[in-house]
Order: structure tokens, then C-alpha cells, then sequence
């Protein structure tokens, strides 16, 4: 055993310079970020040599979410929020139907893969170059119903000022608690077939009581800001959508395609028995066994929506305000604006925002594992 | 093994024959964009074919992005191969050599694969310019060998994971010790893990952006920020900014047509685990 005791060692220190690199370009540096995120750090003379940074506890947090300059960086927040739903049902709706279709063994299924996921390999660089010129407002996209016979589009994709859904951030808390309200319902009327006591007991009646707290006292809620303040979804975004779609969709069609194949033909042959037509193996049989597969995708898709900064880079510039987002406003505040100290702030709202799907996500995943 | 189409042929082929032409035509435009002359361009007329292709376009932009390719091949090639022998011998520890706590040391690593770069950025930048290494390529590599550790790792665990202990055993017997081990049995069976793990690694850091614009200066600058700053002068005639798009895009391209089935196996590896 004395060998193997030392081949062990041997082991451990093979990693260990990882698990250094790991703990130090990973951990130590979220922690200093968060450091630098509670001083002023910025200015003139940010970069000197031993720039002056004073400890001033949470004020850029609070300057960001309450300040009257934080507009921007709020309407940053409204954006990522919308790019992110968008893209998920985006890309997962129509990667999942792309997977139905070829999972019916077309002719040419292969070359039909490849078509959908050559744009994996491309850099958003790549791709919001192309984008751009794709939809520039005379032209590319907005032309093509004339091939049909129709009138060309008039959409200014890229360039748009309008802006639709739009909401009073004073309300943000109100509008929470209906969320709230909302998604209680409509899990509680899902589970209603399947067992309706805890239907009730669980999701209902406290979505109700939610719901009418919410109606009934309004003004108990504190408001969010001292003003009113009016964010929306800024339809330039929907050119930046399209475009991560277009790039995306195809990824959730091979995470979809590689579940589908790995279930076995006996218990398709089984559903098929059964009097399930496609359609409802697919809805009651399929879909069901592949959740881990849809959860993957909602953690991978969220996560580059988080990281959206190069295609908006690409297609729109850093600086426009209708398609920004807060992983461009923290590279144009810190090395920009040089104000250092509310770039780290930016960015560890967006880490928290991640940390908050991600962490949940790793544990689950390791617990499974633990279990089996 | 004949299966029932569930929407009939005709719907099935004619539904994938407009998906798959939607998905041609940003190519279709890039090409033709990219072969016409800059007098030739204007957007009523940007879906039509071009008079005479005209490769002028090509040999400016490749004039124009010549460093930056040579950059971003210096700098793919070495972190690529960096960070896959890390990824291979951290992948090996992790599932043959299980220590106490080396699961949680392992999510500990998947975890940095999951964060925003944002929130690394500035002690990153600061880093660099302590140790000298702000501004080329030296450092960027860094950078990328050691954000990379977390995907190479979890790729090489799982496919030693599909070594079976039983061999592991016999060689202990034999009295082979970690190196032994890793040189003779481990090794030569992961040769498409060091394929798969390379051909991610290699697509990822081609593509990267973010580091390259903020972390290196203008001679070290990246194909990606050599693109971005071709294609965002507004005066620029669009034949430019499309031929340096199929520069930019070709060399993770022709992987993808040629490697597609490692390609996507990284693809999968990086997001199922189980």
C-alpha cells in the first residue's frame, strides 16, 4: 500500500496547480471584484500606479438601482431580462421542432444537420457582421417579400426607437408580487388534473391571496424609485433575437436529437402500441424523459444570453442605448469611463444574476449523481 | 424499423427545405456581397448575384487582417494545446485518482465555466499589467489556458469515466504507478478526448472577444477585434466587412464541415453530464 499511498500524493499534486490557478483567476478574483465594487475606485487617476480607493460601502449598488443616472444601466437590466426570455423560447421552440422533424429520419437527415449547426462555429463577430448588413433597413431581410410578390418591410431592425410593454419602474415591487401571483396560478391550475388538493392547498389559494395582497394593498408596496421612470422592450432588439436565434437554435437541436436517439426503439414501439399517435408520443412520452436535456438548455442559452456583449458589439456598436446591455455597460463604464469601481459593481449583479441559476443547477446535478 | 411521418412527406421535406434555406441565406448574402465590386453594392440590390465575382475584396481584407490572423493562430494554437494536457491530467485525477472532497473540488471547477467574464475582467486586467503580461499575447493565452481548465477538465473526466477500473486494477497489480498508468493505458485510449476537447477549445478561443479587445493593444489585437473594427468604420464599402467574415470564419468552418461529429460531441460534453 506504501506505493499506492505515494501514487496518490503524485496524483493530488498533478492537480494542484489547477486548483490553484482555478482558486485564485476564479474565486479570489469574483471576491475582488466585490472588493472593488464597494469603493470608489475611478477617474483621472484610476490608473496610476497605487490608484486612491476609498471603502464606500454599497453606494454604486445604490446609485445603480435608485441613483438618476442608474437609468441607463436599469433600462440595460429590462433589455437582458427580455433578450434572455426571447432567446429561450426562440431557440428552444424552434430547435426542438427542427429535432421532431429530423427525428422522422428525412433522406439527407446528415446534410440537413450540418445546414442547422454551421452556425454554432461562427463567432458572434462573424455573425453580427453578417446580421448587420442582413438587415440593413433597405435591403437583405426586409426585401424579401418582394420575391413572394409583396411590398418590401419598412422595420428599422437595428435602429428602431419604439418600444413596446412598457412599465413604471416606481412599480417594480408591485409588478413582482403579481408575477408571483401569476406563476403560482399557473402552476397550480397544471398540477389541477394530476392532484387537485395540493393544486389548491399549494399553489392556488396562496396565488389568490398573492394576487388580491397585491390589488388590494398597492400602496403598502414600497415604490422602487423616487420618480417615475418608464422602461420597455425596445423593438432594435428584435434584429440582436433574430440573429442569436438563427445562431442558437441548432445547438438545442443536437442536445434534443442526441436524447431523442437515446431512447430506445422498444419503448417507442411501445407508445406506438399504446394508439400514441407521433405527436402525442412526442408531448406525453419523449419531451417528459428528456427535462434534464431542456434543463441544460435553459442553463447553457441563459448563460449566453448573459453574454450577448460581443453580437451587440458586432451589430449595433457598445454605445447604443435602444440594444444595450449591462455586460456592454460594464466594459464601457470601466475601461471607457475608466470608473472602475461601478464597472465591478455592474458586473457582480450580472455574476449574481448567473450564480443564481447556475449554483442551483451544479448542485442538482451533483446530487443526483450522489444519490445513485 | 419503417415509422409513420407524423406530418406526411410532403410537409415534413417542404417545412425542412424552408428551414435549411432560411439558414443558407446569411451565407448566400455573405458571399455574394463579399465577390461584388464596391460600386456594385447597394442594398435594393444586395440578394442579387454579382456581374463578374471580383476577389479584390479578398486580397484587401486579408491585406487589412493579416496580422490579426497571425495573432489569433499563435495564440488558438499554443492555448489549445495548453489547455488540453492540463484538461487531460486534471481529467485523469478526477475520475481515477478520487481523492477525499475531490467532487466538490471538481463543481468547484465546473463553476468557473459558468460565470459571467465580466465579473473576472478587472483583477484580470490588473493581474496582467502586474506581471507584465497587459497588452500581448502571452498574456491572452493565459488567460485562455486557465478559463479553459474547467470545460477541458469536465470533457477528459467524463470519457476516462468510460475506462473501465478493472484495467486500472490489473496495472496496480503489475505495480504501475500514476505516470505508468497515464503513459501506457490512459494515454493512448484518449486520443479522440484530446480531438474533441482541442476542437472546442479551438472554436472557443478563435471566436473569443471580450479579453481580446480589452486586454490586448492594437499588434496584438485578435482576428475577432481586427473584424469588428474593419466592419465598424461606417464608410467602409460592405464587401470589406463580408470578405473578412469568411476569413474570420473559415479555419472553425472547415473544422466543422470536416471533424463535425467531434465537433458536436464537444458541443454535447459541455453541457450534458450525465
Amino acid at each position: 500500500m506504501g506505493d499506492m499511498s505515494k501514487d496518490r500524493l503524485k496524483a493530488f499534486l498533478m492537480l494542484l496547480p489547477s486548483i490553484l490557478l482555478i482558486g485564485l483567476f476564479v474565486y479570489g478574483f469574483i471576491a475582488h471584484t466585490f472588493w472593488i465594487s464597494l469603493t470608489d475606485w475611478g477617474g483621472v487617476a484610476a490608473l496610476a500606479e497605487n490608484p486612491v480607493k476609498q471603502f464606500t460601502g454599497l453606494q454604486n449598488y445604490v446609485e445603480l438601482f435608485t441613483g438618476f443616472l442608474g437609468g441607463g444601466f436599469r433600462q440595460d437590466l429590462v433589455n437582458a431580462v427580455y433578450y434572455s426570455v426571447m432567446l429561450l423560447a426562440g431557440a428552444i421552440g424552434l430547435g426542438m421542432f427542427i429535432a421532431i422533424l429530423l427525428d422522422c429520419k428525412p433522406r439527407g437527415e446528415d446534410i440537413f444537420r450540418t445546414i442547422f449547426l454551421y452556425p454554432m462555429s461562427l463567432s458572434f463577430i462573424v455573425t453580427g457582421t453578417i446580421w448587420r448588413w442582413m438587415l440593413a433597413p433597405q435591403g437583405g431581410v426586409n426585401l424579401l417579400p418582394t420575391f413572394l410578390g409583396g411590398e418590401p418591410l419598412g422595420f428599422r431592425w437595428l435602429t428602431s426607437t419604439r418600444a413596446i410593454w412598457e412599465f413604471n419602474w416606481q412599480n417594480l415591487f408591485l409588478i413582482v408580487v403579481y408575477l408571483v401571483a401569476a406563476g403560482l396560478l399557473l402552476i397550480g391550475l397544471g398540477t389541477l388534473r394530476s392532484n387537485p388538493s395540493r393544486a389548491c392547498k399549494r399553489w392556488l389559494l396562496p396565488g389568490v391571496g398573492v394576487g388580491l395582497f397585491a390589488w388590494l394593498g398597492a400602496d403598502l408596496i414600497p415604490r422602487a424609485l423616487f420618480m417615475e421612470e418608464i422602461h420597455g422592450f425596445n423593438l432594435a432588439a428584435l434584429g440582436i433575437i433574430l440573429a442569436t436565434v438563427w445562431q442558437y437554435a441548432g445547438y438545442t437541436m443536437a442536445l434534443y436529437l442526441a436524447g431523442f436517439t437515446g431512447i430506445s426503439q422498444d419503448l417507442r414501439d411501445a407508445a406506438m402500441l399504446d394508439g400514441a399517435g407521433d405527436l402525442r408520443y412526442y408531448r406525453h412520452v419523449a419531451l417528459p424523459m428528456l427535462k434534464p436535456i431542456t434543463i441544460s438548455a435553459v442553463i447553457i442559452l441563459s448563460h449566453i444570453s448573459l453574454k450577448m456583449f460581443d453580437l451587440i458589439f458586432a451589430m449595433t456598436g457598445p454605445d447604443n442605448a435602444e440594444t444595450g446591455h449591462p455586460a456592454l455597460t460594464m466594459y464601457l463604464t470601466t475601461f471607457r469611463a475608466n470608473d472602475f469601481a461601478k464597472g465591478a459593481a455592474i458586473a457582480i449583479v450580472l455574476f449574481l444574476v448567473a450564480a443564481t441559476f447556475i449554483i442551483p443547477y451544479l448542485v442538482s446535478s451533483y446530487r443526483r449523481k450522489g444519490a445513485r | 424499423m419503417t415509422r409513420k411521418l407524423p406530418f406526411g412527406p410532403f410537409l415534413l421535406y417542404a417545412a425542412l427545405i424552408l428551414l435549411a434555406l432560411a439558414y443558407l441565406l446569411p451565407a448566400y448574402m455573405t458571399v455574394v456581397t463579399a465577390l461584388k465590386l464596391p460600386a456594385d453594392i447597394s442594398l435594393p440590390r444586395s440578394w442579387d448575384l454579382p456581374a463578374a465575382p471580383n476577389w479584390s475584396g479578398f486580397s484587401e481584407a486579408m491585406a487589412l487582417l493579416k496580422p490579426n490572423l497571425i495573432n489569433s493562430i499563435v495564440l488558438t494554437v499554443c492555448a489549445t494545446l495548453l489547455s488540453t494536457v492540463l484538461g487531460s491530467i486534471n481529467g485523469y485525477v478526477f475520475s481515477k485518482w478520487q481523492f477525499r472532497g475531490s467532487e466538490i473540488v471538481f463543481i468547484l471547477f465546473l463553476f468557473g465555466m459558468f460565470i459571467p467574464y465580466q465579473v473576472i475582467l478587472i483583477p484580470l486586467f490588473q493581474t496582467l499589467r502586474a506581471i507584465n503580461l497587459y497588452g500581448g499575447l502571452p498574456g491572452l493565452i493565459l488567460a485562455h489556458v486557465v478559463y479553459g481548465l474547467p470545460i477541458t477538465t469536465l470533457i477528459f473526466r467524463n470519457f476516462y469515466a468510460q475506462i473501465p477500473d478493472a484495467l486500472m486494477e490489473s496495472a496496480m497489480l503489475d505495480h504501475a504507478g500514476f505516470f505508468a498508468i497515464y503513459k501506457e493505458i490512459v494515454f493512448p485510449l484518449s486520443i479522440p478526448g484530446f480531438v474533441v476537447t482541442s476542437i472546442w477549445q479551438f472554436t472557443q478561443i478563435w471566436n473569443e472577444f471580450l479579453w481580446g479587445i480589452t486586454l490586448t493593444r492594437h499588434t496584438a489585437n485578435p482576428i475577432t477585434v481586427g473584424l469588428a473594427q474593419l466592419a465598424g468604420g461606417q464608410a467602409v464599402s460592405w464587401n470589406l466587412p463580408m470578405a473578412g467574415s469568411i476569413l474570420a470564419a473559415l479555419p472553425v468552418l472547415l473544422i466543422y464541415i470536416f471533424l463535425g461529429r467531434y465537433f458536436i460531441r464537444g458541443l454535447l460534453a459541455g453541457s450534458v453530464k450525465e
